[in-house]
Formats: structure tokens, C-alpha cells, sequence
């Protein structure tokens, strides 16, 4: 039993810091890419579409090709680390919650930023005023990037190599209780996962349903 | 007030970042490159522990196939090898990728099969002859195809017997051993699994143990220190006392008598014996 806490606890730190560290990078830059008009934005808003396809076990491969030994990274000794994850699952975070800000900003009505710009709002007043208009969307961007990355596996699995108390998450230890044999350990740690889900899942929701209606 | 709080999570995830970089960055840690029959055991979590209490090293185990640990060990990604794939280990030594190459402990091969045994390899002393039943009779057969241990022995088995299997009974499944015992249940097929495993999966899986005892299904175990004229960067003293470890008379007694306790009998028999 403990050893499941210290693996729920592992899941929810480093799920939790790349979600951190992906919203920072990817908020704004889903703002500014779906606010501004510039040449060339159909081919970032293609880029950007792709990258949340983006195969994880791809970005597992060359953030470790990146960190191995022998890489160009490699004196860094990051490897199979929590910091590793945390790298991988920014990466596979970062597009998603990007594509869905860029969809939500471009909702709304074009006429507020113009007002806004003529009431003489600075870059940032702008900024703000804007997240708050579309609260509704950066939340369903978090819980599209939450969902992406604490169900990760094979990437997980790839940089973090599953020690046990250390870089076990509920994903790999249910990939290695499975390859035990103890079929019951991992169905517990499963519904654990699941369980983790719909608590922040719904926690989301209750704040989106709250910030609609008002 | 946005500011505020972007800059204190900031701050948050810098910390942590930090904080566990210097944790890896230390040399106590000792990478050490395990084939997954080890881990999967359970063997593992008993031998870890009480090394690191012992001598103050932390490891790391990344368990993979024995082809794949030995790619680390030739990349310089691991500080220490336990793998099972003897040819493979002599080819790794002749290279001047090791610096030690030691036996640690052995188990058996065994190789099981439904309870129709459509082949007839029930009672068949030998483990080609029994293979050569099951190509003959064009009964299914799963085999690992990652390229580990158990893949490489089952590889010479096959060539032992001057068989190249093909075909559809000759199923490739690329998957770790629980698995294949598994699709192995599931489709009435056999297999070469290493006791250990079976034993874990038995009351989850109906296969039945078909040939056993034969010479040619030793597991030979070993743990491989990579050579640090090679690799510079490699944790060289941290890997020699993992070696010495396993070896010491202590480590080998309680290598002796784990799995005693859950299945009756040990799952890995000591290279050293003192008797």
C-alpha cells in the first residue's frame, strides 16, 4: 500500500509539473498564434494540429536519444530520471493545450480586442483581459494536456526506465505488475489512474460549468 | 496578481527541477542494465536494498531484453550489465567492450506447451528433439523475437536441431515473457520460457510443462562490468562492488533460497556452491 502512494504520488508530481511548465509556454503561445494574423499561419496552425497527434513514443525516442550517455546531452546524467519525464511529457503536453487555445482565442469576437486596443490597453492588459474572456477554453486546454500526458506510458517508460521509487508512475508500474503476473495489483493501480482522472477531471468541470453560467 | 503567480510557478517548477538534477548527478548511482526475467521475478527488490544499504551505492535498474542491455553496455549507457545471453556476452568481452564477465547464478529453460500437446513432446528428454516435433507436426509455436536471452537461446536451440521455423504456427510475438505465455495459453501453442516466469504465470495459464532437465536448457546468468578504458564516464567502482555483491557468500545464499517461501523450490540456483 505504500508503494502505491509513493506511485500516486510520483504520477501526480511530475504530471503535475509538466503541466505547469506546458501551460506557461503553450498559453501564450496558442494566444499569440491564434490572435495575430501573419503570413505563413496556416502552415502553424497545420504544425501545431500535427504536433497534437504527435506520437509520444516519438518524442520518448529522442528526448532519450537526447539524454542517453553518448548523446548530446548525455553530461547532463539526465536520463532515467524524473526530470526526463518531466522533459518528455512537456514536449507531448505542449501542442495539445497550444491547439486548444488557438481554437478558443479565435472564438472570440474580434470587436472586444478592438476595443480593448482603442481604450489603450498595454500587450499584457490585453493578455489578461483576454485569458479571462476565454477562461472556458484554456481550462478544456489544461484538461486536454492533463489527460495526454498522466496516461502516458511507453515514453514514461522509455526515459524514466520504471525504477521502483524513483520513476514509477501508475502507468509503468501497471506495464510491469502486468508482466509479474499480479494481475490484481495492476487493475488496482488502473482504477487508481482512472480515479485520478475524474477527481481533477471533474474538478475542471465544476469550475468550467460555474465560470459559464455566470 | 497574474504575474505574481506566474512567477511563483515558475519558481515551483525550477526547484524541482533543480532539486532532482542534483540528485542524478551524483556518482553513487550505478545504472545498471538488467535483463527483465531478474526484475520480473521479484529477485531484484530483495538484492537492491540490501546493496544499497551495504554500500551506500544507489542503483538504477532499467530492465530490458539482454540484446538491449548489451547496447548500452557497448554505448557506454549502463555501468553494469546482468544478462543472460552467454554468446552474446563472449562476443561483447572478445570486442573489448568488458572489462569482467562473471557467473552469478543459473535456472532452467523449460519448454511448455498445451495440455493436448498435439506434437507428442510429453516426456521427450530432448529439447530439439522436441522442437523438431513441433515443426514436424506443424504445431504452433510463440516465440519471443525481441532479441533477448531467452530469444537467443531458443534462436540455438532452433539451429541446434537444423531447423529454420516459418510459417504461420511459428508465431513472433515481440513481447516480453508474460506475454508470450500468455498468447501462448491463448492460442494452444508452446513455448521456451525460463521456469522463473512460468512459475509466477502457472495458476494463470494453462500450459503444462512439456520438456525439462536437458543440459541444453541451462540459463546462465552473469554480471558484465563494462571496460572503463572505453567509457571514462562510467560509475567503475560502483559497478565492481555490484559485481562483487552478488558474488560474496551472503548475496549467493539469499540468491539460493528466494522463491523458496512462494513456489516451493528456488527460482535461480548460485554459481558459487560451497559444498
Amino acid at each position: 500500500m505504500n508503494e502505491l502512494f509513493e506511485v500516486v504520488i510520483t504520477s501526480l508530481q511530475v504530471s503535475g509539473i509538466s503541466l505547469v511548465i506546458a501551460a506557461l509556454m503553450a498559453i501564450p503561445l496558442g494566444a499569440v498564434i491564434g490572435l495575430s494574423n501573419f503570413r505563413g499561419k496556416k502552415l502553424v496552425l497545420g504544425l501545431v494540429n500535427t504536433g497534437m497527434g504527435l506520437p509520444p513514443i516519438l518524442v520518448g525516442l529522442v528526448v532519450a536519444l537526447l539524454l542517453w550517455r553518448s548523446g548530446p546531452l548525455g553530461f547532463l546524467g539526465l536520463l532515467y530520471s524524473r526530470t526526463a519525464i518531466i522533459i518528455a511529457q512537456t514536449v507531448i503536453a505542449i501542442p495539445i493545450i497550444t491547439a486548444f487555445v488557438m481554437v478558443g482565442l479565435q472564438k472570440i469576437d474580434p470587436e472586444l480586442i478592438q476595443q480593448t486596443t482603442a481604450l489603450g490597453a498595454t500587450r499584457w492588459q490585453m493578455f489578461i483581459i483576454l485569458v479571462r474572456e476565454a477562461k472556458l477554453a484554456l481550462l478544456t486546454a489544461v484538461m486536454a494536456g492533463f489527460g495526454g500526458i498522466i496516461s502516458e506510458v511507453g515514453a514514461v517508460m522509455m526515459v524514466g526506465g520504471n525504477i521502483k521509487g524513483d520513476t514509477r508512475v501508475l502507468t509503468t508500474g501497471i506495464l510491469l505488475e502486468t508482466r509479474m503476473g499480479n494481475f490484481n495489483t495492476a487493475l488496482v493501480m488502473g482504477l487508481v489512474l482512472l480515479m485520478i482522472s475524474f477527481v481533477i477531471n471533474l474538478t475542471l468541470t465544476i469550475i468550467q460549468q460555474k465560470d459559464s453560467r455566470q | 496578481m497574474m504575474q505574481r503567480i506566474t512567477l511563483y510557478s515558475l519558481l515551483f517548477a525550477l526547484y524541482f527541477i533543480l532539486s532532482s538534477c542534483s540528485r542524478t548527478a551524483s556518482n553513487h548511482q550505478i545504472l545498471l542494465a538488467t535483463t527483465t526475467s531478474v526484475q520480473d521475478s521479484g529477485l531484484l527488490d530483495v538484492l537492491i536494498p540490501a546493496f544499497e544499504k551495504a554500500s551506500g551505492f544507489r542503483i538504477k535498474p532499467i530492465a530490458v531484453g539482454s540484446g538491449e542491455a548489451m547496447a548500452m553496455g557497448r554505448r557506454g549507457d549502463a555501468d553494469v550489465l546482468l544478462v543472460h545471453s552467454p554468446k552474446d556476452e563472449e562476443a561483447f568481452m572478445n570486442e573489448g567492450f568488458g572489462q569482467s564477465r562473471q557467473l552469478i547464478m543459473t535456472n532452467t529453460y523449460i519448454i511448455v506447451g498445451p495440455s493436448q500437446d498435439p506434437a507428442g513432446c510429453l516426456g521427450t528428454k530432448s529439447a530439439t528433439e522436441a522442437l523438431a516435433k513441433i515443426a514436424n507436426t506443424k504445431s504452433i509455436f510463440v516465440s519471443r523475437a525481441d532479441k533477448s536471452g531467452t530469444h537467443k537461446k531458443e534462436m540455438s536451440l532452433w539451429n541446434k536441431a537444423s531447423i529454420t521455423p516459418t510459417g504461420t504456427p511459428y508465431i513472433q510475438a515481440q513481447s516480453g515473457m508474460g506475454a508470450v505465455l500468455q498468447i501462448a495459453d491463448e492460442k494452444k501453442g508452446y513455448t521456451l520460457t525460463d521456469r522463473a516466469t512460468y512459475l509466477a504465470f502457472k495458476s494463470k495459464i494453462a500450459l503444462k510443462i512439456m520438456v525439462a532437465g536437458d543440459t541444453d536448457l541451462i540459463n546462465y546468468y552473469s554480471v558484465i562490468v563494462p571496460n572503463p578504458n572505453k567509457f571514462p564516464k562510467m560509475n567503475l567502482k560502483g559497478a565492481e562492488s555490484w559485481a562483487d555483491f552478488l558474488l560474496a557468500s551472503t548475496t549467493q545464499k539469499v540468491i539460493a533460497e528466494f522463491g523458496q517461501d512462494k513456489f516451493g523450490k528456488p527460482l535461480f540456483y548460485p554459481a558459487l556452491t560451497n559444498e
